[in-house]
């Protein structure tokens, strides 16, 4: 059933809290997402409540107002090195996917909380694979981005909740991307890059490619495209003065993709071993966030 | 886990380290440094003028300065430790379970 299918007239008061309001300041993860009732019934559960409903009515107005306004419209962008207009833009426009993201999370804890194992080790995956850098083969350094795999167990929407919170750590304590810029790479990292990733998964799934080597594409595009949603950030900011937004593009991707692409197939590679090594020892759990239909 | 998948998991990772490794015995001398910068030398480029970023990192406003290079590799030591950790908590859980869950099993046909 749909949420949209369901009744919506009634009020769930287990979500009635005081906090709501604050969801999306600060971590999300300051809130508890467990339910309360562990017991409740299930058709309560998979129905938007009407808060719900309001705040994501809200928020996806408050990306259209903010992300349009800026006449046109970005690996981590620096601190400091989007202009302010920018800066809100994204971060507006990213608004409804965290908080989708965060209803979709909360949504599937309720429904069973074994998940939430495989929810730490997608984010414990970003952790450690965002902190890698990795020497290419153009000689320099970069690292990659780890969201392929959250995108493909959890759905794309929830990562982004987990990749903002790994990028806010990298902005705070490491001067690494920006809080400025936050909105600009959690587009780029944590929206973009996993959307295309589950795409791709469902889409050669439909076309019956192999598991694991659709697993293995899904990662590596998500991966690079990760890369291309920066350089069009970047272009859109700093078009060139001969070429406009579409060379700047290409300069910047020039710079991005080659680096990139080897570090792409690493991510694929990571992101298929995780996947054959969690269906070999955790089936229940995979079958709990409906990766694995199968039957043991 | 089946000795196909083990196969594969071992050649994909034995794969993995080749393409990390290369790049640094093959381009001797190079600099290896972060392709972030690499973006921030190409704004620079296109604007013509060296670019003043408008806001410093917090930490750095902080500690008045920039993370020394020793520091800024531990944070992200601690990056990946908090990662590790969490993966190979529960995997080693999960192993240790289905080993348990097998035994089990064996148990009950004989």
């Amino acid at each position: 059933m749909l949420y949209k299918d369901l009744p919506c007239e009634r009020r769930s008061d287990e979500w009635e809290s005081s906090e709501f309001g604050a969801y999306f300041i600060g971590t999300p993860f300051g809130y508890t997402f467990i339910p309360k009732k562990l017991g409740g019934k299930t058709e309560r559960r998979m129905k938007m409540s009407k808060k719900e409903k309001r705040v994501m009515k809200l928020v996806i107005a408050f990306a259209l107002a903010f992300g349009i306004v800026p006449s046109a419209y970005g690996m981590h962008i620096m601190e400091g090195y989007l202009p302010v207009g920018y800066c809100i833009a994204w971060g507006a426009v990213c608004m409804p996917f965290l908080a989708a993201g965060f209803f979709s999370i909360r949504k599937r804890l309720q429904e069973n909380r074994k998940t939430i194992t495989i929810l730490a080790m997608s984010g414990a995956f970003i952790f450690v694979i965002s902190s890698l850098k990795i020497p290419s083969v153009t000689g320099s350094c970069s690292h990659m981005t780890g969201t392929g795999l959250g995108a493909l167990l959890f759905g794309p929407s929830a990562v982004s909740i987990l990749g903002m919170i790994v990028l806010i750590f990298q902005a705070i304590l490491l001067a690494h991307g920006g809080l400025t810029t936050l909105g600009a790479n959690t587009f780029s990292m944590a929206i973009a890059g996993p959307f295309v990733s589950f795409g791709i998964y469902k889409l050669l799934k439909m076309l019956k490619v192999n598991k694991l080597v659709s697993i293995f594409l899904a990662a590596m595009i998500g991966d690079l495209f990760t890369y291309c949603v920066t350089a069009i950030q970047l272009a859109l900011a700093y078009p060139s003065e001969t070429g406009g937004v579409f060379a700047s593009a290409v300069k910047f991707l020039g710079v991005f993709a080659p680096t990139q692409l080897p570090l792409a197939i690493i991510e694929g590679i990571l992101t298929t071993v995780i996947i054959i090594t969690l269906e070999t020892y955790a089936l229940p759990e995979l079958k709990a966030v409906g990766f694995s239909k199968e039957v043991q | 886990m089946t000795s196909k998948n083990k196969k594969i998991v071992a050649t994909l990772l034995i794969f993995a380290l080749l393409i990390a490794a290369v790049p640094l015995f093959a381009l001797k001398g190079a600099e290896f440094g972060g392709s972030d910068d690499a973006g921030s030398q190409m704004i620079s480029e296109i604007q013509g003028t060296e670019y003043e970023p408008w806001f410093t990192p917090i930490m750095e406003t902080f500690i008045d300065g920039e993370i020394p290079g020793e520091v800024e590799s531990l944070l992200f030591c601690i990056q990946t430790g908090i990662g590790v950790g969490v993966l190979a908590f529960f995997m080693g859980r999960f192993v240790e379970r289905k080993k348990w869950q097998d035994k089990a099993k064996g148990e009950i046909v004989r």
